[in-house]
């Protein structure tokens, strides 16, 4: 466990907007007409994408568009009615949401899902949950491979808050910390299962403008430390347009716009979607 | 940083300390009083019941507390594990000689079997969750109760035999039945033990805070804070939340045994629901994950009606206000906010009685 953390910790110096590293590997997330029903009513159709093992990219659209769906079939909340999820390179088709997690794919909640009544620290903890080597008995009867794994345990977590500057409320209760430490916590948390790609909904929300820069630093600094992909909903266009490298917009549940920000600035179909159409 | 790391773990250390410290002391003042004679009968014979009931309260805590679960069948537990453990140590009688080895066997077999019911209960009732969970552990309790209530065992030269029905165990002469069906099981040995009692109450502290404070607790409590991210973070729910509800199960089959083997007879009637809702009393007074809370309140709510004896009827009225007054004391923000401010007052006027002596010394 620890010499992989130590592998991934690599520091990058590079901030090349487009990731060229990226090209002729295999994507972290293949998708492939991706479509879910509920009822008659169709939620998502059509949904094809691929995110390279680095990439920044970023899911906009305006409200009820179905980001948030997408990230539920993405991470197996919901199953979906049509189309393939490759994950890695593996199908995560029946797969449930904690077999997809530990096959590499993490993620933050809109309306904020940390454990509130446990310590930051214990959140955390809890996100290292599989990568905690030690048995049900050596837990119970307080074995040599019990303590040695919650040191190395702590050890992790404590290094995992210091990245996110999270390490003065390590022993606060979750649910007392403020807004935006929470929304922070929550990415830290994510981070913890050791993931190849997360997934971030509305990380900014309720942020204030200053919180929200720094968050983007961050998002970056994620990317570069920890070599994973990055796929973000955010209605902070500055966020959006600054961080992300790749841009897909939804409306009504299709992919109406991909490409780079400055493209997706340009697009008609965009405008149309989220300013209306000029009449005449 | 490493000093507050240090601290956090002596802050944990330190609540299960006082939880064992106090056991352990509790253990100490009594046999002393025992042994100088200072314990009525009557009071004797509160303490293996009182330890059943502490082991029955931390172990569905464990369930209700920890796990978040409203279970209402813990009682059927324990009545396995009574009638398994009277069954077992019934049998062994004139086998293994020593009554401390059998009491320890019958509590193992006891505690096996309500583990065994557990799994079967809980496989298909833990996908359920809040009331419709609750409902179908109070159904499932009482099927365990009129399962044992049901069984007829009897014992003799060639074995042990089993029927569902009264006229279907036929013994050779010199057999004994072990079990009758509604009648229960009589002619028990009491071989339960203050000292069985007190160890079964440090090994069920021992197993209740070393799986709340490890990667398994940990993944429990996730999952009662927020079942959906628990799950986004890798953690299996069903499969954690057996394990602790079969955890619990097993130890309250274990104190079954315990209680069963301190009387002559007993019968399935004991485990029902209205046991079951005792015992959740007792968890939610104390309070929900608190363990030296549940030791505490297991001790006090099950002596209050037995001190309340001389009162005649108006003890379980009394009871039943003195539990409505403590729960308002404790859970009310109101009343605790009122207590508060009392607290100050009363601090003000000690200050003020304290400042006014010192003042006449000087």
């Amino acid at each position: 466990m620890r010499e992989e953390y130590s592998r991934k910790m690599v520091e990058v110096t590079t901030t090349n907007l487009l990731r060229e590293q990226d090209t002729d590997k295999q994507p972290v997330l293949d998708v492939r007409n991706l479509g879910i029903d509920f009822g008659g009513l169709t939620a998502v159709d059509g949904f094809t994408m691929s995110i390279g093992p680095t990439e920044i990219s970023g899911l906009i659209g305006p409200n009820g568009a179905g980001k948030t769906t997408i990230f539920n079939l993405l991470t197996s909340v919901y199953q979906p009615t049509r189309g393939s999820i490759l994950l890695n390179g593996v199908d995560t088709k029946g797969m449930t949401t904690a077999k997809v997690n530990r096959l590499g794919i993490a993620r933050t909640f809109q309306n904020i899902r940390l454990f509130s009544e446990m310590t930051a620290l214990d959140n955390v903890k809890v996100g290292m949950h599989n990568s905690i080597k030690c048995s049900f008995l050596s837990s119970l009867l307080r074995l040599p491979p019990y303590y040695k794994a919650e040191r190395g345990a702590n050890e992790r977590a404590m290094e995992l808050l210091d990245f996110m500057g999270l390490t003065d409320v390590a022993n606060v209760k979750a649910g007392a910390l403020p807004y935006g430490v929470q929304r922070r916590l929550e990415i830290v948390r994510a981070l913890a299962t050791n993931p190849s790609i997360v997934l971030l909904d509305e990380p900014a929300a309720g942020m204030n403008p200053s919180e929200t820069a720094e968050l983007m630093h961050q998002i970056r600094r994620i990317r570069d430390t920890f070599q994973i992909a990055i796929f973000l909903i955010e209605h902070d266009m500055n966020l959006v347009m600054n961080v992300c490298e790749a841009i897909m917009v939804v409306n009504y549940g299709r992919v109406i716009a991909k490409g780079t920000p400055d493209q997706i600035k340009q697009d008609p179909a965009v405008i149309e979607a989220y300013l209306g159409r000029k009449d005449g | 940083m490493m000093g507050m790391r240090l601290q956090n773990i002596w802050q944990k250390n330190k609540t299960n300390l006082l939880t064992y410290g106090t056991v352990i002391v509790a253990f100490i003042v009594l046999q002393l009083l025992a042994s100088q004679d200072m314990l009525s009968n009557s009071t004797r014979g509160y303490l293996v019941p009182i330890c059943a009931y502490i082991v029955m309260a931390v172990s569905l805590n464990l369930v209700v507390g920890v796990s978040g679960e409203l279970s209402l069948g813990h009682a059927g537990f324990m009545g396995v594990g009574a009638f398994v453990g009277v069954v077992i140590s019934g049998s062994l009688r004139g086998v293994v000689e020593s009554d401390a080895l059998r009491l320890v066997l019958s509590m193992v077999g006891g505690g096996l079997m309500a583990g065994v019911a557990g799994v079967i209960i809980g496989v298909p009732v833990l996908r359920l969750r809040g009331d419709y969970l609750a409902i179908v552990t109070l159904a499932f309790g009482e099927i365990l109760k009129n399962i044992i209530g049901n069984i007829y065992i009897g014992k003799d030269a060639t074995g042990l035999h089993f029927a569902m029905s009264a006229g279907g165990v036929s013994l050779d002469e010199g057999g004994t039945m072990l079990l009758k069906g509604p009648m229960g099981a009589t002619g028990i040995e009491k071989i339960s033990s203050f000292t069985a009692g007190f160890l079964l109450i440090l090994f069920t502290l021992f197993v209740v805070l070393n799986l709340i404070n490890s990667k398994e607790g940990r993944a429990i409590k996730a999952i009662r804070d927020n079942r959906i991210a628990a799950e986004c973070v890798g953690i299996h729910v069903t499969a954690f939340k057996l394990k602790a509800f079969v955890v619990a199960s097993v130890l309250a089959g274990m104190a079954g045994a315990l209680f069963a083997q301190n009387y002559s007879a007993i019968t399935a009637d004991k485990f029902d629901f209205t046991n079951s809702i005792n015992i959740l009393v007792f968890v939610v007074l104390g309070g929900m994950g608190n363990i030296l809370g549940s030791v505490i309140s297991a001790t006090v709510l099950y002596l209050l009606p037995e001190l309340l004896r001389g009162l005649q009827d108006f003890r379980m009225i009394l009871y039943a206000v003195v539990l409505i007054v403590v729960m308002l004391c404790t859970w009310s923000p109101q009343v605790k906010g009122k207590m508060q401010v009392a607290r100050m007052w009363l601090g003000k006027q000690k200050d003020k009685i304290f400042r006014k002596g010192a003042a006449d010394h000087a």
